[in-house]
């Protein structure tokens, strides 16, 4: 194999990982590569962290960039005030234990005008608490420099999206006119008020996510596990109902049963799915026969065709 | 939206080839697919992406309700799937590079996308920067086309060693083994006459799915060569490890007084606690004393790693330098020669100053175009400006020392791009064939002095600062004592 690995490895005494295989090994340097080619070229750098899996890694590589230093730039989390309470919880966990600086920005609109997923639809919701919210956090740290976790095996507009990808102050994405990207030399000159959002698991797929949180060890809100949880059934999907932040519609009954998440957003608008998968193995042996995206819960995605790259026109992630 | 699901299940395939979550034994192949969309490109990847099971319901329920249209198998518009943005699905075309994934039990690939029309030469080219091989696309009615011949140079142009020639649609041919033979014939003498000697040709019709992932030995028994998908797995990946060790310094990692890091992605060879290396453009000299990763103090790292580096001095090391092998340097300099790709609507002006970034290190470049590629005729007429999509050959002239390898031998660090200091945009790719054989500017008279020295003192010499600032003037080889007294002897009797 051309590039087989040399096979004798210091191994460091506290870690008992085997390495990593080449497959995995290669995206990750591919990331290491993009995070510390941001924080040297940029000012100011931010990490976009939304708590779930694909943050989860997105950290992991953050901390082995940097490694031995600190993660060099803060996280910035958009809350919306409808997140999964669990995931809260984990989030300010990982931030005791990794030593990050965090920042929580929730669009005081929500609560000054009392915009909820409820009573003004996902589109509209959605637009206000997160991607305006989105756009004024980035306003307020003046950051030149985001970190997302986006994957281009997402969605088909994300398919397009370059790893530096270049935003006008007012956050627009103008996918008609993205700058060419050759080999691994990113273009990182902007002028003032203008900023590029930097995805470095642009390349990876949902299974690679899957297979390096298993390799890595890499913890996750156990929303992703499945346990027997309340819900209730709308639109067509299975939203928890353990928060007394959900009131039931007229017809609409509290249901018990054995689910997990595939992906956290907020909760109203996330789906869960019927699984017994309760480990991490449980979960990959799910995936392998899996014949559903994993963006099909996510109601957002639906509301109109295209919907994904308009929101990314307009500032969204 | 549950009830769509169901009514997609009948169309998935019914026998899965790939199980995606073995561990693999490489790391992605990249590939790019060039060909048009009467070509059946489109239906090519949609193929691959739904036998290969990288197709999702939910996905193919969106398809459904978008298109509303099928094909005559029952399979769905492959390119709605493709087409990801609504600017293109507007207008039924494919304008810029989109990357595909897709997975078998034994790889994983990268697919670069890229459509076959407009403005081919700049999406091409940015799909063939990262790419170990190209699939090109013909019609098996048509056979070799005048666009057949340009994508595989721009293909070989951009260093891809490996061809697979996908020729498509010979069901419409009646699987007629002759004609399949002639444009197979015809393509090797084009790809050879480009120095590609790596070439499978494969009978194929992407529509009926027969030879991409299933064999099509029912329809083709003349045919016993390898599927789409059998000769991607068998591909090789380039790799940059028969080099000299090359470490493009990304940043300075200092958490605290005791410890001093040098953060890179290995661009070449390996290193190893113990080497000796010399950073440029300095030329300065130390050794490595640790290799340090997260989880791992290694004791070797190898192309590809990302990794920190520790030095056993105090030597001046800032982002853009280069760390390499002390016995296999790289050429520093003030003038290279280059063929680039102009990627934008200015075209490259012979009286503008770029930036010009190479690896980490950028740097004010003036850029000279000698001569401009006809795709058509394979010839290089003079040029003195490069429009958008040219491809030419220049004459990069640098204030400071710039470092570089031949594309050739290590494409990491011998590629380049070229940024427009007035728009900031990216506005050529690269690639370095030399340094000017000339010594430039104003010693290009003067007189020149060689010595023979042991490694030792030359080393103390070249880490003196006045050697340093003046280093891109120098030309340093290392020789063994009796190649440098052969050389010596040589020299003498040419006297």
């Amino acid at each position: 194999m051309s590039d087989a690995r040399p096979e004798q490895e210091l191994k460091n005494p506290q870690s008992t990982k085997p390495p990593l295989d080449p497959h995995l090994k290669a995206l990750e340097n591919e990331a290491i590569h993009i995070f510390r080619e941001v924080a040297a070229e940029f000012e100011r750098p931010v990490m976009l962290y939304s708590i779930g899996k694909d943050s989860s890694v997105l950290l992991h590589l953050a901390r082995k960039a940097f490694y031995p230093g600190r993660v060099p730039f803060p996280l910035l989390h958009v809350n919306t005030g409808w997140k999964f309470k669990e995931m809260i919880a984990f989030r300010d966990e990982i931030v005791k234990k990794y030593d990050l600086d965090l920042i929580e920005h929730i669009n005081p609109r929500g609560a000054s005008e009392n915009i909820t997923p409820f009573t003004h639809g996902s589109a509209l919701y959605t637009d206000i608490m997160k991607t305006e919210a989105l756009r004024h956090a980035l306003d307020a740290g003046k950051f030149d420099a985001a970190f997302g976790g986006a994957r281009r095996d997402e969605e088909a507009s994300r398919a397009k999206e370059r790893i530096y990808s270049f935003r006008t102050p007012d956050h627009r994405w103008d996918p008609r006119n993205q700058r060419p990207e050759l080999w691994n030399i990113y273009n990182g000159m902007i002028r003032q008020g203008e900023s590029v959002r930097a995805f470095p698991l642009s390349n990876w797929t949902e299974v690679d996510i899957w297979r390096y949180i298993q390799a890595e060890d890499i913890p996750l809100v156990p929303l992703y596990y499945a346990a027997k949880r309340p819900f209730v059934e709308r639109d067509g999907m299975m939203i928890l109902a353990e928060d007394a932040r959900l009131e039931l519609l007229p017809g609409e009954v509290k249901q018990e049963g054995m689910i997990r998440f595939r992906t956290l957003g907020c909760f109203p608008l996330t789906g869960a799915i019927r699984s017994e998968a309760t480990t991490l193995e449980d979960v990959i042996a799910e995936l392998e026969i899996a014949t559903v995206s994993e963006r099909q819960g996510r109601a957002i995605d639906r509301d109109q065709s295209g919907s994904m790259e308009k929101k990314k026109r307009e500032g969204y992630f | 939206m549950t009830a769509q699901h169901s009514a997609t299940l009948s169309i998935l395939p019914e026998a899965a080839p790939a199980k995606a979550l073995a561990a693999r034994d490489s790391r992605p192949l990249r590939l790019i697919t060039c060909g048009s969309v009467d070509d059946g490109k489109s239906t090519l990847i949609g193929r691959l992406l739904w036998d290969t099971k990288a197709v999702k319901e939910d996905q193919a329920a969106t398809l459904k309700r978008d298109s509303g249209k099928q094909n005559d198998l029952g399979l769905p518009d492959f390119a709605l799937l493709l087409d990801g943005l609504q600017a293109e699905r507007e207008q039924g075309i494919t304008i810029d590079v989109a990357y595909r994934y897709f997975a078998t039990d034994r790889r994983s690939f990268i697919v670069a996308d890229t459509p076959g029309h407009e403005q081919y030469t700049r999406n091409m080219a940015t799909g063939a920067s990262t790419a170990d091989l190209a699939v090109l696309l013909v019609d098996a009615r048509a056979g070799i086309l005048e666009q057949t011949r340009r994508h595989a140079t721009i293909a070989a142009l951009m260093g891809i060693r490996q061809f697979v020639l996908a020729v498509n649609k010979i069901d419409l041919t009646h699987y007629d083994r002759a004609g399949f033979e002639r444009i197979v014939h015809e393509f090797r003498e084009i790809a050879l006459s480009l120095g590609v000697k790596q070439v499978t040709a494969i009978p194929m019709s992407a529509l009926k799915g027969e030879n991409v992932v299933y064999e099509g030995k029912a329809a083709m028994p003349w045919y016993d060569g390898p599927t789409l998908v059998e000769a991607l797995e068998l591909a090789t990946i380039r790799s940059s490890q028969a080099v000299g060790f090359r470490l493009p310094v990304q940043r300075v990692s200092r958490p605290g007084e005791s410890f001093r890091g040098y953060q890179g992605t290995v661009a070449g060879g390996s290193v190893k606690p113990g080497d000796s290396v010399a950073i440029l453009p300095s030329g300065m000299v130390a050794n490595v004393t640790q290799i340090v990763t997260f989880d791992l103090v290694r004791n070797a790292a190898v192309a590809g790693d990302a990794i920190t580096l520790v030095l056993d001095r105090q030597v001046d090391v800032a982002r853009g330098d280069m760390i390499v092998s002390i016995d296999s340097q790289p050429q520093v300099g003030l003038s290279f020669d280059a063929q680039i790709v102009a990627l934008q609507p200015e075209g490259i002006q012979p009286t503008k100053r770029y930036w010009l970034k190479a690896g980490t290190r950028r740097q004010r470049v003036s850029v000279q175009p000698l001569t401009l590629l006809d795709l058509k005729s394979g010839a290089w007429n003079a040029a003195e400006s490069l429009p958008m999509n040219a491809i030419g050959k220049v004459k990069l002239s640098f204030d400071e020392a710039a470092i570089f390898d031949p594309y050739e031998q290590n494409r990491a660090t011998g590629a380049f791009i070229l940024i427009d200091p007035d728009t900031n945009n990216t506005v050529a790719g690269g690639m370095v064939t030399g340094k000017q054989a000339t010594v430039d500017g104003i010693h290009r008279d003067g007189n020149r002095v060689i010595l023979s020295l042991p490694a030792d003192l030359a080393d103390q010499i070249m880490a003196s600062e006045l050697f340093a600032s003046r280093r891109h003037e120098a030309e340093v080889k290392r020789l063994t004592a009796a190649e440098a007294a052969q050389f010596w002897d040589d020299a003498a009797s040419d006297i």
